[in-house]
């Protein structure tokens, strides 16, 4: 049995504005390292949601969260900023790249944040991870220079510097079109199997979720379905 | 590590925004450059109105009124103690101007730490004799070398020299109103009358102007033997002493102590010109608050840039955050913004206001009652300076902590979502 990376213990959240909605009810799962996973449902079904108290970027919630065994109720802001920084990567349906930097600096820039590496280290692990993603020729571009497929990528490899516990992402593919898409899932899965990368992918292209090794479907607030691989 | 990252950002967003960044710092630099151009100037012209009366007053002057006895005869008699006395008779004494013991005050003043010099003078008022009429005067009669030294007396005298004065013998030092009145040439003889009926000539070897026209009407110098030999005095015969002290805020303290010790009248600068100093700390409050007041209204431009800067780069703050930057780094870097544009701003004002004080310095300013100056006056104090830059950290460090507050608590998640 792989250790856990994510466990989540009946984690409930609620909208309180302006009357109080239950957005979450109870949600209990775990992912374990080297899992590539989905989360599907209809809009509003609280996934999304999910995906922000995982993150840690939302800390309004009941229950309890586990992040590589840690657990991650009261936690200061400074705290969780360095674990968002060093176990979890990031993946957008928008890219999110700062314009102002060019490619490389903007994969540097979380590794340079983490600051275990020499700036000269963090740039070699940035050509790297182009390299996988295979866009090391647009490394000295600005974001305003790729097309939507590229920028994707160039913000996978932004979540990939930190060489992180696992990889999240909301909706990944959802402004891309069907080759592009399959562009980033053949690397999401390549990342999976080759570099045994736990990633989580909040979906609603359900082609997609069939590819995964397990799809977990969402309900008004709850897991209705958790398949194994 | 952490600074050089938090640096590199706050340089990007600021090359981003350049043109706007660029108005702001200019704000702050025009700011500054008016405050220090401001206060030099200012402070310059209170340095000269101050001078004008400093520099030719003694901080202590020791002389003697015309008073009657303090203690009446009736005030002596066993008899009426206690009683109201109100029978008055004995007037004042016919030789009381005279400074007793002058000769031993003068030297134990000398060897006073607190005295930087004194200068004694007598006071002889006179009579200029102009044809059938006469002008009442005043001369004094100086000891010009220290007059010299102590207050300027050399930058007054317009015409002629001061050591004409002291090698002529009966001369005068005329004062220019006097002169015009009189039509008397540098070299010409003039007739003078003392109060006691005494006629004496005397030769001008020059003319000053003190810049107060009533007082060049009536006011003119001559060495004290000269005045002593009008009044037939003896050499040790002198009304006032007027003493320059190292510390000028001692003077009263010092008035009282002489008092006592010399048995004469002393007063101090403090007491004889005390509607100097408020004007001086007026006109100075006022220009304080000018320049403050510039300085916010910069204030408020750098709030208003960061400002837009924080919405427009809302989703960066926004990835920054999810990538493990925490609300206090993004805090840094929008204060590191703010303080890059108050200092950057800051340190052109403080070199554009050297130069603009510099330029107002070179405007010529003639004026009839000032005869030494012929330019703005600027004082240079480095002060002013010290104060522009702190105060230019200090504003732009409060318009930037607002926003940057604002920064570091926007919530990646509501941005990410609301795409």
């Amino acid at each position: 049995m792989e250790k856990k990376v994510i466990e989540a213990i009946g984690i409930s959240k609620s909208f309180h504005d302006p009357i109080t909605v239950k957005v979450l009810t109870d949600v209990s799962f775990s992912i374990h390292a080297g899992e590539f996973v989905s989360v599907v449902g209809k809009s509003g079904c609280g996934k999304s949601t999910l995906l922000y108290i995982l993150s840690t970027m939302d800390t309004s919630y009941e229950g309890e969260l586990f992040l590589d065994g840690v657990n991650m109720k009261n936690k200061k802001d400074g705290e969780l900023a360095m674990v968002r920084n060093e176990k979890i990567g990031f993946v957008f349906q928008f890219h999110y790249l700062l314009s102002e930097f060019n490619n490389l600096q903007n994969v540097m820039l979380p590794g340079l944040k983490f600051g275990k590496l020499t700036a000269k280290e963090v740039e070699h692990h940035a050509y790297e991870k182009l390299k996988i993603l295979g866009i090391e020729k647009e490394a000295l571009k600005y974001p305003n220079q790729l097309s939507g497929g590229q920028k994707q990528r160039v913000a996978i490899a932004r979540a990939l510097i930190n060489e992180p516990l696992i990889i999240m992402g909301d909706e990944p593919t959802g402004n891309l079109d069907k080759k592009n898409s399959d562009v980033v899932f053949d690397i999401f899965k390549e990342l999976a199997e080759e570099y045994h990368q736990s990633l989580l992918i909040v979906t609603h292209d359900l082609d997609f979720a069939a590819k995964t090794q397990r799809t977990i479907t969402m309900e008004d607030g709850k897991i209705i379905r958790a398949d194994g691989a | 590590m952490k600074i050089k990252l938090i640096a590199r950002i706050s340089a990007a967003m600021l090359k981003a925004r350049l043109r706007q960044t660029m108005v702001a710092a200019f704000g702050v630099t025009f700011s500054i450059t008016m405050f220090i151009s401001l206060l030099s100037f200012m402070a310059g012209l209170n340095d000269l109105l101050d001078n004008l009366i400093l520099n030719r007053t003694p901080h202590v002057r020791l002389y003697n009124e015309i008073l009657p006895s303090p203690i009446q005869p009736i005030a002596r008699s066993p008899v009426y103690a206690g009683a109201h006395h109100f029978v008055r008779h004995v007037k004042p004494k016919n030789e009381l101007l005279e400074i007793r013991n002058s000769k031993a005050i003068l030297k134990a003043l000398e060897n006073d730490p607190n005295v930087r010099g004194v200068a004694p003078k007598t006071m002889v008022p006179i009579f200029y004799n102009v044809g059938a009429i006469n002008l009442t005067g005043v001369v004094n009669g100086i000891d010009v070398d220290a007059e010299n030294k102590l207050f300027t007396f050399q930058d007054y005298v317009v015409e002629g020299k001061t050591t004409d004065l002291k090698n002529t013998p009966n001369s005068l030092i005329l004062g220019i109103g006097a002169a015009r009145k009189m039509l008397v040439q540098i070299g010409d003889n003039i007739q003078i009358t003392t109060s006691s009926g005494a006629r004496f000539p005397l030769k001008v070897v020059g003319f000053f102007q003190s810049g107060i026209e009533e007082l060049d009407k009536v006011q003119s110098y001559a060495t004290l033997a000269t005045t002593q030999k009008i009044l037939g005095k003896p050499a040790s015969y002198v009304t006032d002493i007027q003493i320059k002290l190292f510390d000028m805020t001692l003077a009263p303290a010092l008035a009282k102590m002489y008092n006592t010790r010399f048995e004469t009248e002393a007063i101090d600068i403090q007491t004889a010109n005390a509607q100097f100093e408020t004007g001086s700390s007026v006109r100075t409050l006022i220009s304080y608050a000018v320049g403050i007041t510039l300085l916010i209204v910069a204030g408020f431009g750098i709030y208003n840039i960061l400002n837009m800067m924080i919405y427009e780069k809302m989703d960066s703050i926004a990835i920054l955050k999810a990538t493990g930057f925490s609300g206090r780094d993004v805090n840094a870097i929008f204060i590191t913004i703010a303080l890059t544009i108050g200092l950057v701003g800051g340190a052109l004002g403080l070199v554009f206001g050297l130069g603009l004080s510099a330029l107002i310095g070179e405007i010529p300013f003639n004026t009839a009652s000032l005869p030494t100056i012929e330019t703005y006056p600027i004082n240079y104090n480095p002060k002013f300076y010290l104060i522009g830059a702190v105060f230019s950290i200090i504003t732009t460090y409060l318009a930037g902590y607002f926003p940057s507050r604002k920064a570091s608590r926007i919530d990646p998640v509501d941005i990410i979502r609301g795409k």
